[in-house]
């Protein structure tokens, strides 16, 4: 298991190399997350963190998820800082016997990440700067596990 | 007892500062949030409405009515947007 918490970018294909590697693996699920501009006016996104908080956080969500769809490996990074549209924001990837296994864990990931790892976005626009709402759809998101 | 207080995100904002180390005898985060919100109008603006608001006490998260003896830390921050 590996979790990350950085302001540098990463390269996924370095990531990924070996990741998994094991006899018992049969399947590799990968995610990244970029930054999106849907209104074509987004000059960068701050994420703000927690550090204390975050790498605990994050450790409980990975532990949980390897050990409910016993993952042979479980990879989280994130970043915080300035970020720019198109930039990677952060990655999981899960490994397991089979294809199930490895695609649920990845979604169970994403959704804890997005409610429960301490982080804040703020958009800073051409017409100004906010916070990103959470969405009641994010919340809801954690009642199907 | 001294307790360190964290804001983040638009709480941080409202409070204008990121942390401090508050002198309480508050024996709940309610009670803490009470107190903050009794000192200065900039507390008030930011606890207003506690439903927007999430908290986290020694870096887990927990709900207003957890007691704080012998706690070291309390962070107060909007619902988070990880991923």
């Amino acid at each position: 298991m590996r979790i990350s918490v950085q302001s540098e970018d990463f390269d996924l294909a370095d990531v990924l190399k070996g990741f998994g590697k094991q006899p018992n693996t049969g399947a590799t699920v990968s995610f990244t997350g970029l930054v999106r501009d849907d209104t074509g006016t987004l000059d960068h996104m701050e994420i703000e963190h927690y550090p204390g908080m975050c790498d605990a956080a994050i450790t409980k969500i990975a532990e949980e998820a390897s050990a409910r769809w016993a993952l042979t490996d479980c990879l989280v990074i994130h970043r915080f800082g300035k970020l720019r549209p198109g930039d990677q924001i952060m990655m999981v990837a899960t490994a397991a016997r089979h294809r199930v296994e490895a695609f649920e864990a990845a979604e169970f990931l994403m959704d804890y990440l997005k409610s429960r790892a301490p982080f804040w976005k703020k958009e800073v626009t051409r017409d100004g700067a906010d916070w990103v709402a959470a969405k009641d759809a994010d919340e809801d998101a954690l009642n199907r596990w | 007892m001294k307790i360190d207080v964290l804001y983040f995100a638009w709480v941080r904002e409202r409070i204008g500062e990121p942390r401090e180390t508050v002198e309480t005898s508050a024996a709940t985060v309610m009670d803490l949030v009470d107190e903050l919100k009794a000192r200065e109008p900039r507390y008030e603006l930011a606890f207003s409405d506690l439903k927007s608001l999430r908290v986290a006490v020694d870096q887990e998260l927990t709900e207003f009515d957890a007691p704080l003896e012998g706690v070291r830390e309390v962070a107060f921050f909007p619902p988070m947007t990880g991923g």
